[in-house]
């Protein structure tokens, strides 16, 4: 440590992941025995411990902000491969750590609640501790992912929060569709990630193959090598990069894994799917920006695939019905606007609305969470409702009016919501406009898709707010719903403040988070800030929120009634509605040549031929054995018959030599 | 070929009585004769022995194997009561092939002994005569291990024929008997 | 000349050995089969005392005496089988004993 005036803590920076493994060894061991409060306030502490290194990281950095590489052990020296397992400490993880254990604490906190009605609902209470289990060995792997100084140790935390995200949605494996709905979606999760880890795999060949090197100081430096060869490489490590990106951060064409995933737990679609791990993407592409910068190719397409992501998926969320499922298409779109922001070179904006996101809309699906088991209590402690019959309580058709009896939770919603939106001064106002405001300078086109998702944004979340929160219950169950307990409420008014005041990261020409970052990301692109711009995303923030009130606001949503927009965009709503049938068309198009492919494998070649090659050749030597087996009779002369040929004939052969 | 002497005489004289005994054990249906045949056998194999100056061999030869083993066959012949078994042969075929085998093989000593390349070496008779002394020497100098050896066999084989034919009584009367005695 | 050939032996023997050989596989009584087995010791011993004697040495005859008390333990030890099979089954044909087969 050169500088001996400040005490600098880089050292403690695998602490960040194993604060949080101590913590799920402890719960692994003993957390059934401690009862839920001491086993939850385990994992919380256990996440809150990273969080306070990654302050002190933090703070270290800020008398010494040059990147800092922590070696901690050695990994894989093979040839002319040397990967070690180092610590990167820079102003990109340490922010990204900040953001993981920050809000991983208040969702740790929140799930304390939470999840002690949703293992009763559930009835299996004995689920508890493993929930934190899971969520403490997410938190570990997601540090290992943003601390990692190689590829290949990123990779290991992209799958480790891969495999965490699988177990978390299919935590209620045996629940679900026919009891086998949510281990399928927690398999399509898994699945779809696949392919993009396949490209991730891929481009890590590649950056090996053409740079000699995994890791990421060495790789801020390479220049681009020349030749066609050379070209192709690059564009390919920024292509295969991309479809890693689409795989975690569920962009186009892979996104479809990301609402199926609202399986999971509330907290888990608000800590995994929405402000960490799917985030994940945006922090590869940003830390890849050496080897973006390299070629045009890969930036171009990443912002494309972005801006068409932030659109398509935000006109889907205006169809759908499920509060959870909105919220996972806005997830989807909102890292649309990121994903572009970083390939349009924004890395700044990216990583600024990666933050404000990661509060509005933890914050949003937290609260979601506590409406829905406000609506599920409203539920259960109706007399006179049938138990026995399916009642959803995410269906937002079944809510309404609760804004009189969950005051707290309507609060913080309505501040996420307007955060989401994009309303000046909050949080998401600052960073989606930096967005904006950067793709004007740059891409009318995508200019142009970009305002029209943010006005499809602005739109679906007053729809939300106001079929859930305003007009007349129209269940029983809306009814009877109430505020959830403190430990759930209090996080939920942490993130809210967070959402309202988030914008202050990276104000207009203060650009803290921008200064930031510099020190690790040479060459960034000034923020500009554009008063038309501004303006304009401004204006239609506020005309998605009032088209918002039109349809939904005005006149109170009655039971049974179809969707006001129905009448009005006819079949383009049932498109939204219907998720432009993605669903169906990768269904017909990849799943059921693969299956009937498997059909044609697994009965006719595999049962018949590969099958009957070995039945055979079992049958075969079944025959053999029960020839042989004849001679086995069990009488002591026979043998002695046998020896006595073998005598004869070894005297023969050595008579007759 | 060698000239006829008395001793040549003699030797197939009593190889003829060997063969000849050995045959009738191996076909006889009673037992009993079997043994007293396979005892005739061994006299005459006894008898060879003293031909070729080997006393003590000869004298352990009637004594052990006609006197002692012998008895003992014949012993435990008598306490079965088995001195014929059923007459229903599920191998004859195999009883046959056994024939022709063992003719085979007999025939490929012949070849190899007699006609291929017979040995030079000769067989004295009436020469000397290793004595008891002898064999003693040896039996506690040269081979001293072994002949401890021979004895921890033996008692193995004691204790182990015990153990065989022990009367297996019922476990739980077995142990309240031996409480009472 | 009080010799006898070598080989004169070396057949007798090999006669009585392949007599016994014949003894084990055909009869069915395990009584029977153990004779025979005797008689093949005995015609290994035949050879051994020739040897011995061709040779002039009293080695071979040391043999004969282990292969004497090698086969008395194995007929005390056999026989001792016969009748604790007898005790069981009642019966000592061979043929009856391949509870073993396949």
């Amino acid at each position: 440590m050169e500088n001996a005036t400040t005490t600098l803590y880089f050292h403690l920076v695998p602490l960040v992941v194993f604060l949080p493994l101590a913590g799920l060894v402890i719960n692994l061991l003993i957390g059934k025995k401690l009862g839920e409060v001491v086993s939850g306030t385990i994992a919380s502490l256990a996440s809150g411990a990273a969080f306070v290194v990654a302050c002190l990281l933090m703070l270290s950095l800020r008398s010494n902000p040059e990147a800092v590489v922590v070696p901690f052990a050695e990994w894989i020296r093979v040839g002319g491969l040397a990967v070690d397992w180092a610590f990167r400490v820079d102003t990109l993880s340490v922010t990204m750590m900040l953001v993981v254990s920050g809000v991983g604490t208040l969702i740790h906190i929140y799930a304390i609640g939470y999840m002690h009605e949703d293992v009763r609902l559930n009835e299996d209470p004995g689920r508890f501790t493993r929930f934190f289990i899971y969520l403490n060995l997410f938190i570990a792997m997601m540090m290992i992912l943003v601390s990692a100084e190689s590829y290949l140790m990123t990779f290991v935390g992209w799958e480790g929060v891969g495999l965490c995200s699988y177990l978390l949605i299919g935590f209620w494996f045996e629940k679900g569709k026919e009891g086998t709905g949510n281990a399928i979606a927690a398999k399509k999760a898994f699945i779809t990630n696949r392919v993009g880890d396949f490209g991730f795999l891929v481009a890590m060949f590649m950056i090996f193959l053409q740079f000699g090197t995994l890791s990421f100081s060495e790789l801020a430096h390479v220049s681009a090598p020349v030749g066609a060869l050379g070209t192709v490489v690059v564009a390919g490590i920024g292509l295969f990069l991309l479809l890693a990106v689409t795989g975690k951060s569920a962009q186009l064409p892979l996104f479809v894994w990301l609402p199926d995933a609202m399986a999971g737990p509330t907290p888990v679609s608000a800590l995994i799917h929405a402000a960490t791990m799917v985030t994940a993407g945006v922090y590869l592409v940003a830390r890849s920006a050496p080897l973006f910068e390299l070629s045009p190719v890969g930036p171009q397409a990443v912002a494309w695939v972005g801006t068409l992501t932030a659109l398509f998926a935000a006109t889907i969320a205006v169809g759908q019905y499920d509060i959870k499922k909105v919220l996972a298409y806005s997830t989807i779109s909102q890292l649309g606007f990121m994903v572009a922001a970083v390939g349009m070179g924004a890395y700044v904006a990216g990583m600024f609305h990666l933050v404000t996101h990661a509060f509005f809309k933890a914050l949003l699906f937290l609260s979601a969470g506590s409406v829905i088991q406000g609506v599920e209590h409203g539920h259960h402690h109706d007399p006179h409702a049938d138990h026995y019959a399916e009642f959803d309580p995410q269906d937002m058709r079944n809510m309404g009016g609760l804004a009189g009896k969950m005051k707290v939770t309507t609060a913080v919603y309505i501040i996420g919501a307007l955060a989401l939106a994009g309303v000046a001064p909050l949080a998401g106002f600052f960073s989606k406009d930096e967005i904006v405001a950067f793709a004007f300078g740059k891409n009318p086109v995508m200019f142009t898709m970009l305002l029209l998702a943010a006005f499809f944004t602005a739109f679906y979340m007053a729809r939300q707010v106001w079929m859930v929160f305003f007009g007349k219950a129209r269940t029983t169950a809306a009814q009877g719903a109430r505020e959830n307990p403190l430990v759930m409420t209090i996080p939920l008014m942490v993130l809210a403040v967070l959402s309202l005041v988030g914008g202050a990261l990276n104000l207009p020409h203060v650009e803290t988070l921008g200064k930031w970052l510099e020190h690790t990301m040479e060459g960034l692109h000034p923020a500009e800030f554009n008063w038309l711009v501004a303006g304009i995303s401004l204006a239609v923030a506020f005309t998605g929120i009032a088209a918002g009130w039109f349809f939904y606001g005005r006149r109170s949503w009655q039971p049974g009634q179809s969707d006001p927009m129905k009448k009005l965009l006819g079949p383009l709503f049932t498109a939204f509605e219907r998720k432009w049938w993605v669903d169906e068309i990768y269904n017909a198009l990849l799943l059921q040549p693969y299956k009937d492919l498997s059909a044609i494998l697994a009965e006719p070649v595999d049962q018949k031929l590969i099958d009957g090659c070995a039945n055979g050749l079992g049958r075969m030597t079944g025959w053999f054995s029960r020839g042989i087996g004849v001679l086995q009779n069990g009488l002591v002369r026979s043998y002695a018959l046998v020896i006595l040929a073998g005598v004869a004939a070894i005297l023969g052969y050595l008579i007759l030599r | 070929m060698p000239v006829i002497t008395l001793q040549l005489v003699i030797f197939i004289t009593v190889a003829a009585l060997a063969i000849a005994s050995a045959l009738g054990m191996l076909f006889s249906r009673n037992t009993v004769y079997s043994a007293l045949l396979l005892v005739f056998n061994f006299t005459t194999v006894a008898f060879l022995y003293f031909m070729m100056g080997a006393p003590f061999i000869g004298l352990a030869q009637i004594t052990v194997y006609a006197g002692a083993i012998m008895v003992l066959f014949l012993f435990v012949i008598m306490l079965l009561g088995t001195e014929q078994i059923a007459r229903i042969e599920q191998l004859s075929a195999q009883s046959v092939a056994a024939v022709l085998l063992g003719l085979v093989i007999i025939t490929e000593a012949v070849v190899v002994f007699l006609l291929r390349n017979p040995t030079s070496l000769v067989v004295t008779s009436g020469g000397d005569v290793v004595s008891v002394n002898e064999i003693g020497g040896l039996l506690y100098s040269q081979y001293l291990l072994p002949f401890e050896i021979t004895s921890f066999i033996l008692l193995v084989a004691v204790v182990g024929a015990i153990i065989l034919t022990k009367q297996e009584k019922p476990a739980g009367k077995a142990v309240e008997g031996e409480v009472k005695k | 000349m009080n010799t006898i050939p070598m080989s004169y032996y070396l057949v007798l023997s090999a006669v009585m050995f392949t007599l016994g050989a014949i003894g084990v596989i055909i009869r069915r009584n395990p009584l029977v089969m153990f004779m025979s087995l005797e008689l093949m010791f005995n015609a290994a011993n035949l050879t051994f005392v020739a040897f011995s004697n061709a040779f002039g040495n009293a080695n071979g005859q040391i043999f004969v005496f282990f292969v004497m008390v090698v086969a008395a333990a194995e007929v005390a030890v056999g026989l001792a089988l016969i009748v604790a099979i007898f005790r069981t089954r009642h019966s000592i044909d061979i043929d009856l004993m391949n509870t073993l087969k396949n």
